[in-house]
């Protein structure tokens, strides 16, 4: 026997301060709270740490203790590795979980730190100069044919690949629908469209819902081809293929067929209440040249007018692969760091497979522009980017521009509770429930969203006057603005930056 | 004071069209922040008249106050018309009998040494001499498959890399470097500037911040037909630095200058590009300007900010810069660092200091102040 394990939380409700007005239990979507006379009853083993119920109580009533019964404490056995014992002594199965990567790595941004001026260089206010974030994905000559006509003028005899002009090296990540509600999308791709970046389709198709919002979506296809036709690609403003994620690299995805609703089956072309799988490879990649042939293929679709951005996780020889990449037609390389978060992950995989972004980046760069192929290929990070000190490291790494996917979500209300898998998502996100998805409003969420990636780029504007640079091209790569504090050396040698005080 | 202009005619950047004259032209006014940190100045004779470097010194004295005492340079054309068509090498010893056997040998290799010899020095008693500065007229070998150009700049990229005590500070054909940790006139006369005949010449007076001391930081920087002198600091060096190695050079001179020098015989001697559209992308138009620009040039502007985009100069600086046919002048967007231009006669004065030109040319008809990211470009005629 096994028997129940101690809750991962507990709920209690004051019962001097709750004026049992219900809303608690008319939120909760995994039936915590109910009413037991004139009092709440409460069943915290049901708890996921949504906090919807404390955020609608009017009288903040409500307290939620993680772990309130803990094991002996134990440096090794914790608590995480006896309870998948249990669960899989139970079940034979593998374990799924949610969101990013769990385990205690250290961040590597955190033991980053920025440059500013003083003295020697002026620093720049950015309410009084302009700083420039404006950011062009996509494949840009290495050199260029500029003869002078006769009269002067200039003609440019270089025929130049179309780009993807961002306003702000912030995009929103692939998070298909599906995974995500309609009105999650909506929300997202309105902000996008504010804020003159872009946003990722995911792997479920284009609702109709999304064609005014088609000029900022990325259309991705993955291995599963779901939504892919000629109308979708066309639609998009630049198209990505999915080799892999990197909350679960090297393998393939899963929406169970009861998330698969009319709308749903509709959008992915796939019959109603069926299973999508998502197969580990592409049935049609087993090479690098195979992937050269498919953003081929799909530049040849649609003209060679879009961009073709290929995703791929961070895996340990990233840098070799980003640069077979860059000698295909493809426009952009985005690496998706160990700590990206997903619907649905194996554990295994989630906590224990990939590298984090910020050396992935690095030896990236590092990789193109010693085999002097940095132009042929922008760089897009994902995974973890959790403010503008990220997307700033990032960028002084290597990388171009960043994906967004938790942080949006967390714009929109989600709370990280590592429960979307369920499909019971409390703040209408991870769901596909009719009255879930109810919840949240496509004009208030954008909002937020929109609100987030303003913030942002503010932010980043003024650590680009603080480090006294007025365009963040001049940022890119640019690692002497960065230290490592309480890296190790081999750390500080892939990342390519010095210590403190150095 | 618009009055007074004489007809002086510069490159204009910014929203016009691009006109190429012969001369140099003035851009509009505009106001600079002061900032010291180093004193250039460049004069040039565009008709090829040639000024001992007297001039040049006492102009450069007159910004001490810009300097520290640690570094100053100087950068002469047409100062060896012996040996016109040999490259010059001025090398940087720290051990004549140790080093120099070794270079020769190098030299021998890849070419030629027509002549070599002790560049001709003075002891002054406030500068103590570090290295042995030497120079050598080297023809690189006709058998070599490589243009002579690309000998030169691989055998300096080599020397200076291996930092085996010999370092190679200027290459170009009849001009020649002169730098030292000093103060303008010492340097000036360990290396008896007075004694040589230059229709160009960039001085440089050094406030170093980043490597106090080694002769091989002072400025100018040159590579081939290419000098440089800076007053500033490169906020973009991280990256550019980057980028250039990418093509194969090697930064060794610890100091963000040397990159402009790179930059400059990337674009202009390997690309193909004209000097003005290099110094565009070093000092490119903002986004917002280019939007304004009619179809053709949006074009060609934005290409050249995507393609270079990791060669463009962030920071506060003014540069001049110069090859045997012409001076160049120009500051970052924000004009940060100050950068004056004067005219007199034939000759062009860039400078971070009217005073240093009025020392150098008290007659002088014109001091104009370009306007921030306006490059100024003078070209010899004949
Ligand atoms: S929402 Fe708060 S006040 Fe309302 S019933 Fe629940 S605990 Fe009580
Ligand atoms: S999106 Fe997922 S993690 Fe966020 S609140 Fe909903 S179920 Fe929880």
């Amino acid at each position: 026997m096994i028997g129940s394990l101690p809750p991962r939380y507990r709920i209690s409700v004051d019962p001097v301060r709750c004026m049992e007005c219900g809303r608690c239990i008319e939120n909760c979507a995994y039936g915590v709270f109910s009413r037991d006379g004139d009092r709440i009853f409460v069943n915290s083993r049901n708890c996921t740490a949504c906090h919807r119920c404390i955020a609608c109580c009017p009288r903040d009533a409500i307290s939620l203790e993680e772990h309130p019964c803990d094991y002996r404490s134990h440096p090794l056995w914790t608590r995480e590795a006896r309870e998948a014992i249990y669960n899989q002594a139970r079940t034979g199965k593998i374990i799924l979980a949610g969101m990013g990567n769990a385990l205690d790595y250290p961040a590597i941004f955190d033991r980053l730190v920025l440059d500013a001026c003083q003295v020697t260089n002026p620093s720049l206010d950015p309410l009084r100069e302009p700083i420039e974030v404006t950011t062009h994905l996509g494949k840009k000559p290495a050199s260029l044919d500029l003869r002078r006509r006769e009269g002067g003028d200039v003609e440019l005899r270089t025929r130049l690949t179309p780009n993807l002009r961002i306003e702000t090296p912030i995009m929103i990540g692939h998070m298909s629908y599906g995974a995500i509600s309609l009105n999650a999308h909506l929300s997202m791709a309105r902000a996008a469209k504010e804020t003159g970046t872009f946003m990722g389709t995911g792997e479920g198709g284009l609702h109709a819902a999304l064609h005014p919002y088609q000029d900022q979506m990325i259309v991705q296809v993955a291995s599963g081809r779901f939504g892919v036709n000629i109308d979708y690609l066309e639609r998009g403003a630049a198209i990505e293929i999915k080799i892999g994620q990197g909350a679960k690299p090297g393998i393939g995805g899963h929406l169970p067929g009861e998330k698969v609703c009319a709308d749903i089956s509709r959008t992915r072309m796939i019959p109603e209440g069926s299973d999508a799988i998502s197969p580990a490879p592409h049935h049609d990649i087993y090479s690098i040249e195979d992937l050269a042939q498919l953003v081929r293929g799909l530049k040849e679709a649609t003209e060679w007018k879009k961009p073709v951005f290929v995703k791929i996780a961070a895996v340990h020889n990233v840098a070799a692969i980003a640069a077979g990449i860059a000698r295909s037609p493809a426009d952009a390389v985005v690496i998706d760091g160990f700590r990206g978060g997903t619907g649905a992950a194996p554990m295994v995989f989630r906590d224990h497979v990939g590298i984090p972004i910020e050396a992935a980046v690095a030896s990236v760069d590092k990789k193109l522009r010693d085999q002097g192929i940095r132009n042929e290929l922008s760089v897009i990070a994902s995974g973890g980017i959790r403010g503008s000190a990220d997307l700033a490291k990032a960028i002084a790494l290597g990388a171009d521009a960043v994906y967004i996917g938790t942080a949006a979500l967390v714009a929109m209300g989600c709370r990280v509770c590592g429960n979307c898998y369920r499909g019971l998502c409390p703040w209408g996100i991870a769901t596909q429930r009719p009255d879930l998805v109810a919840r949240l409003n496509p004009d208030e969420a954008s909002n937020q969203v929109a609100n987030l990636i303003r913030a942002w780029t503010l932010e980043l504007s003024e650590l680009l006057g603080a480090a006294g640079i007025n365009s963040i091209e001049s940022l890119r790569g640019n690692r002497d603005r960065l230290r490592g504090y309480m890296l190790d050396e081999g750390l500080m040698q892939v990342l390519d930056v010095r210590g403190v005080g150095a | 004071m618009e009055g007074n202009f004489l007809p002086i005619v510069f490159i204009l950047s910014g929203i016009t069209p691009i006109r190429a004259f012969p001369d140099c032209l003035e851009a509009e006014g505009g106001g600079s922040t002061v900032m010291t940190m180093c004193g250039i100045i460049g004069v040039m004779d565009k008709s090829r008249r040639t000024m001992d470097g007297s001039g040049i010194r006492q102009a450069l004295s007159m910004m001490n106050e810009r300097g520290s005492g640690e570094g100053a340079g100087y950068a002469a054309y047409g100062i060896y018309p012996d040996y016109r068509d040999c490259y010059a090498l001025h090398v940087f010893f720290d051990d004549v009998h140790e080093n120099k056997p070794l270079l020769d040998s190098a030299l021998a290799q890849w070419g030629t040494i027509e002549h070599d010899e002790a560049i001709p020095t003075c002891d002054r008693p406030g500068l103590r001499a570090v290295h042995t500065p030497w120079r050598y007229f080297f023809k690189p070998d006709p058998s070599l498959a490589a243009p002579e150009d690309e000998i030169v700049s691989a055998l300096v990229m080599q020397v200076n890399a291996a930092r085996r005590g010999a370092l190679i500070f200027s290459s170009g054909k009849d001009l020649g470097v002169f730098k030292a940790g000093g103060w303008p006139e010492d340097v000036a006369d360990f290396y008896r500037i007075e004694d040589y005949e230059g229709y160009i010449w960039l001085a440089h007076n050094r406030y170093p911040t980043n490597t106090p001391g080694w002769w091989g930081g002072a400025h100018p920087f040159n590579l081939l037909d290419w000098s440089v002198v800076h007053n500033g600091e490169i906020t973009s060096y991280g990256t550019n630095r980057r980028y250039i190695e990418s093509f194969g050079y090697t930064c060794t001179m610890f100091t963000d200058t040397e990159v402009i020098a790179y930059l400059i015989d990337l674009m202009v001697r390997r690309h193909g590009l004209d000097i003005d559209l290099a110094v565009r992308a070093l000092a490119p138009p903002f986004w917002e300007e280019i939007g304004r620009m009619p179809a053709a040039e949006r074009e060609w502007n934005s290409a050249l900010r995507l393609a270079y985009a990791s060669a463009m100069m962030n920071g506060p600086f003014a540069i001049v810069a110069a090859n045997r046919d012409m001076m160049i002048g120009f500051t970052d967007r924000g004009k940060l660092r100050p950068m004056v231009v004067g005219e007199c006669d034939d000759r062009l004065y860039i400078s971070s200091e009217e005073a240093a030109i009025r020392a150098m040319e008290p007659r002088v008809e014109s001091i104009r102040m370009p306007a921030a990211g306006e490059p100024v470009i003078g070209r010899v005629i004949a």
